[in-house]
């Protein structure tokens, strides 16, 4: 047992090095050697374009749902015109970026895990390696860097669907106008709702990115090997979105919500 | 350590030499975790020459290589190429030197979201740095006529038959004009017929480019056709070593037992 007990920690310490030595080889080589701008671009169309769609729907309905949801208990309090308001600041500032950030952890942490996972098994890493090209420079790096730029901008449009959402929901009760709803939630909005949720969002893309490429990365030579490493990225990243959740809402809340 | 063998040539005028050592092994140890699979692995590799591996799975024939070209790295023993010592090199020296070594993997190993044509070009763009793509277009089609494919230049690799893709991955480590070539397995699930013209085609590449091979495979046809020298490898070690001729004699039971299944 106890045995078993030290071995599981070792690993995992072994596991932490290696994330930190992987993350200081994607640091370097963000600046050493030529970019692969088309390989960059394929991977934001990859990421960014084929995620819409969910993210869109979801963000719709989950606007649409919340609204239902808090209408009776702001109905009660008697702040009915305060609805637009409470719907975009939890939207913007957390139920936005965090479940776009899910979202894109289960569809492109899943994904990138299990295509490298599955150029590892086929040995396609290391033909790219010994061939003396750079496998990090044009699968790593740009994969990171394009779910640190798509999601963020994922995040912002799942967050004007999901006002949309919010403006059906009210609709259908209050009768309320499109450009009318629309200036309530900009105008109930501050800078400091909108910025922190925004580089919150940067630092999930970048969670999502990494933990897909570094679990695929390492994978270990079995067909099995795939599937676990697809698995461990979602379950992995998702874990990291809410940890960084964490800490982001401790800065926020330290620097603007005084 | 290196001044007691006489076989290896000063580096400079190297590459006129016949007898010019480009690979020096000696006694070469790989452990992983429980087991130990490389014991005490050495041997010499001669300019344009083909040296065969035989050695049944699991032997650790993929680990010998793996360390020439820096993948892995011996516990213990000297393991030089073109002089110099691989395990020393720094990731700058590692490249210059698989620039010169071509790698087959025994899957092919295609890049498989890229088209032929893209895998060829990789190599080409991003490690020979080459911008102008009418050189690139030129080399691409003449090393995959070489291997008889041009008609699959815009395939994926997904459209390929298994036999296919091995052509397309040699032609892949072909197009950087290596000095020394490493095939792994390139024969092995292939039908008799593909598994012949892979063999001769390994022979004309020889021919052609005058590089130094290492052929790992138990198939022996593909021995008999390639091998200018045959080592055959047991326990992490070397036990046998000669001509395909010479071993066919030998009386050792492994050997032996490489050489039967086909007669
Ligand atoms: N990266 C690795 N990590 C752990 N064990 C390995 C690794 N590569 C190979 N091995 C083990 O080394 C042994 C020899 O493997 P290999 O060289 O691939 O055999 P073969 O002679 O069939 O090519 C096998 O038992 C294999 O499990
Ligand atoms: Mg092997």
């Amino acid at each position: 047992m106890a045995e078993q007990a030290i071995t599981g920690w070792r690993k995992w310490a072994e596991d932490i090095g290696e994330q930190c030595v992987f993350f200081a080889r994607f640091f370097r080589n963000i600046f050493t050697g030529s970019f692969e701008w088309s390989e960059f671009v394929r991977q934001c169309y990859e990421i960014g374009y084929r995620s819409m769609m969910l993210v869109g729907i979801t963000s719709f309905i989950m606007g649409l749902v919340l609204v239902v949801q808090l209408r009776p208990s702001i109905v009660a309090l008697g702040a009915e015109s305060m609805l637009p308001k409470t719907l975009t600041v939890s939207f913007i500032r957390e139920i936005g970026p965090v479940i776009t950030a899910i979202i894109c952890a289960g569809k492109i942490a899943s994904s990138i895990g299990a295509e490298l996972g599955s150029m590892k098994v086929t040995e396609q890493i290391d033909a790219m390696e010994v061939s003396g090209a750079n496998p990090l420079q044009y699968l790593v790096v740009t994969r990171i860097l394009a779910t640190s730029l798509m999601v963020p901008l994922l995040a912002v449009i799942g967050d004007v669907i999901g006002l949309f959402g919010g403006f059906l929901a009210l609709n259908i009760t209050d009768n309320i106008s499109l450009p009318l709803y629309f200036h309530k939630c900009i105008a109930s909005l501050d800078f400091s709702d909108f910025l922190p949720a925004v580089v919150k969002t940067i630092f999930f893309g970048f969670a999502i990115g990494f933990v897909g490429c570094y679990k695929g990365y390492h994978s270990n030579k079995g067909t099995e090997s795939v599937g676990i490493a697809a698995n461990s990225a979602v379950v992995t990243a998702s874990l990291w979105i809410f940890v960084i959740d964490a800490i982001a809402v401790q800065i926020t809340s330290l620097l603007f919500y005084k | 350590m290196k001044a007691t063998n006489g076989n290896i040539s000063p580096k400079k005028p190297a590459s006129t030499q016949k007898d010019e050592v480009v690979i020096h092994a000696k006694g070469i140890k790989v452990g992983f975790v429980d087991n130990e699979v490389l014991k005490n692995i050495t041997f010499d590799l001669k300019r344009g020459e083909n040296m065969v591996v035989l050695g049944k799975s699991g032997s650790g024939k993929s680990v010998t290589i793996q360390c020439i070209v820096g993948l892995l790295k011996p516990d213990a023993g000297d393991l030089t190429v073109f002089g110099q010592n691989v395990a020393e090199m720094n990731d700058d020296e590692l490249k210059q030197l698989r620039m010169k070594i071509g790698f087959l993997f025994q899957s092919g190993a295609l890049y498989d979201s890229m088209t032929v044509r893209e895998n060829l070009e990789f190599p080409l763009t991003r490690v020979l740095k080459l911008n102008d793509q009418q050189e690139i277009d030129k080399r691409v089609e003449e090393v995959l006529d070489g291997v008889g494919l041009l008609d699959a230049i815009d395939k994926l690799p997904s459209d390929l038959s298994g036999g296919m893709r091995k052509r397309v991955g040699l032609a892949r480590t072909l197009i950087v004009k290596p000095e020394i070539m490493l095939y792994d397995e390139p024969t092995t699930g292939l039908d008799p017929i593909t598994s012949r013209e892979i063999s001769e085609l390994i022979l004309n590449m020889q021919k052609k480019y005058k590089t130094s091979s290492i052929i790992i495979t138990h198939d022996m046809e593909c021995a008999r056709i390639t091998a200018d020298r045959i080592v055959v490898m047991d326990d992490g070690e070397y036990i046998a070593e000669g001509s395909y001729k010479e071993l066919q004699k030998s009386d050792n039971k492994m050997v032996r037992s490489f050489f039967n299944e086909t007669t």
